[in-house]
């Protein structure tokens, strides 16, 4: 059976406004061929898992630009563990201070990545990281 | 797929949805097994196709259909299509921004689904996440789809009732409109009505519905204004929705419509199946080989059909 291109959730919790970024990383990853729900700004962490849930991504990717990134991901990772998400592939971009990494990865975060990230290298990552994933578990 | 996830899936468990929508999508083997187990329990929502071109504002009037629908105590299932990029395969599938109105809610599952370039392929993967909605228990299926041609006239072939989204300033008149699209309208709505040329486009679009011929007992679409963003002329649209129902009811086009769909679902995937198992049985040189014939002109393309198909029959 071929494989489905990779489905990937872009959100953006917390309250900062613009999402430029977010915009940016959904056209990059299209363009890598992945197919990117775009759910925008102000989403809760009930809504991303949500959403994840409902769209069966494989991918959930989370932008942030307020610093709220502590306090929100866990509280978003948690709402994915709830709901049988746990084996989607988590990642972050935004600004995020070196120092708070190994936290990230510890919540689960496969890759954090800051504004200097080419996109190529984030695409290239996530489909690294699902293939290996997809190789792992028999469904 | 086995009866503990069938029948989770029944009670509306959205993990279970998703999943079984994920494998009809793949299609295949994996996506036969789960209609065999479900098919039995469909047949039982009203599909409602909403379809126009981009930027009309088709999610948004999703978003407070739903809405209305949902203060009325229905579970909704809402399928957004959106093109995928024939160049990369990719696909930006946006129309969630539109809904978040609906979110929180168990009672309603929305999906998103990218065309993955495969005409007859797209029609099929719509119909059986359709029927995963309604095996569900989702009183009602909203489906959102581009309207710019073959394949979305397919999907909405699909619908109980179709709305044909336009909007003021997409250009001349109705020219954003394809014919085809207009020809399977039930209910035309003239979204963004808050802009001033809304009324010209309703008459443009008046102007199309009197030119088609009618019999007596004919639906005629009305031509209905909204204004999505700020909930306008919504409670109308349901209403017609509504009243589109009845008049399938008592004429009893449910049961010919069913049969119609049913017969044209069934030739469709007869036709695909024909095709694979065609190409399956013939191996590569054999067609190289009826190509040069052709290219010789010894040979026209029904010869060479009637070859193809009567040696793998025989
Ligand atoms: N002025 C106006 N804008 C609207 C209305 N309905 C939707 N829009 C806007 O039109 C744009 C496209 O809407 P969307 O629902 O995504 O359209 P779709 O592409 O047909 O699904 C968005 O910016 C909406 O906010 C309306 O009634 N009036
Ligand atoms: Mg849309």
């Amino acid at each position: 059976m071929a494989d489905r291109p990779i489905r990937v959730l872009i959100a953006k919790p917390g309250l900062d406004g613009h999402d430029r970024g977010a915009k940016v990383v959904a056209r990059a990853l299209r363009d890598a061929g992945m197919e990117v729900i775009y759910t925008g700004i102000r989403q809760t962490p009930e809504m991303i898992a949500e959403a994840a849930l409902q769209e069966d991504v494989d991918v959930v990717g989370l932008s942030i630009l307020s610093g709220a990134h502590l306090d929100l991901f866990p509280r978003i990772v948690d709402q994915l563990k709830q709901k049988g998400m746990q084996d989607v592939l988590l990642v972050c971009g935004g600004i995020i201070p070196d120092e708070d990494i190994a936290a990230l990865k510890k919540m689960g975060f496969a890759g954090a990545f800051g504004p200097g990230t080419s996109t190529q290298d984030l695409a290239k990552f996530i489909r690294e990281q699902v293939a290996a994933r997809r190789a792992g578990v028999t469904t | 797929m086995d009866r503990a996830t069938v029948e989770s899936l029944r009670g509306g468990n959205s993990r279970a949805v998703a999943r079984a929508i994920s494998a009809v999508e793949r299609g295949g083997v994996e996506a036969r097994e789960v209609i065999a187990a479900l098919f039995r329990y469909t047949g039982r929502a009203h599909v409602i196709g909403v379809t126009g071109a981009p930027g009309t504002g088709k999610s948004t009037l999703v978003n407070e259909i739903a809405k209305l629908y949902r203060r009325r105590g229905h579970r909704l299932g809402i399928v957004a299509v959106d093109p995928t990029s024939p160049f990369t395969g990719g696909a930006i599938l946006g129309d969630r921004l539109r809904m978040q109105d609906l979110a929180g809610d168990d009672g309603v599952f929305i999906r998103s689904m990218a065309t993955r370039g495969n005409l007859g392929g797209l029609a099929s993967a719509t119909s059986d996440t359709i029927k995963v909605l309604d095996a569900a228990g989702f009183a009602i299926v909203l489906v959102e789809t581009v309207g710019a041609g073959q394949s979305e006239v397919d999907i909405a072939k699909n619908a109980h009732t179709t709305l044909v989204v336009d909007a003021p300033g997409l250009g001349d008149d109705i020219q954003a409109i394809k014919a085809g699209i207009l020809e399977i309208a039930d209910i035309l709505i003239v979204n963004k009505a808050d802009h001033d040329d809304a009324n010209s486009t309703v008459a443009a679009l008046e102007m199309n519905l009197n030119l088609k011929p009618k019999a007596e007992n004919d639906w005629r679409p009305p031509v209905l204004k909204t204004i999505a963003i700020q909930g306008e002329g919504i409670a109308d649209a349901v209403e017609w929705i509504g009243k589109h129902r009845a008049y399938l009811e008592s004429n009893h086009l449910l049961e010919s419509r069913e049969r119609a769909r049913l017969r044209a679902e069934l030739e469709l995937v007869a036709q695909r199946e024909l095709m694979t198992r065609l190409v399956r049985g013939v191996n590569g040189s054999k067609i190289e080989a009826l190509v040069e014939k052709m290219a010789a002109r010894e040979m026209d393309v029904y010869q060479a059909v009637e070859k193809l198909i009567g040696d793998t029959h025989s």
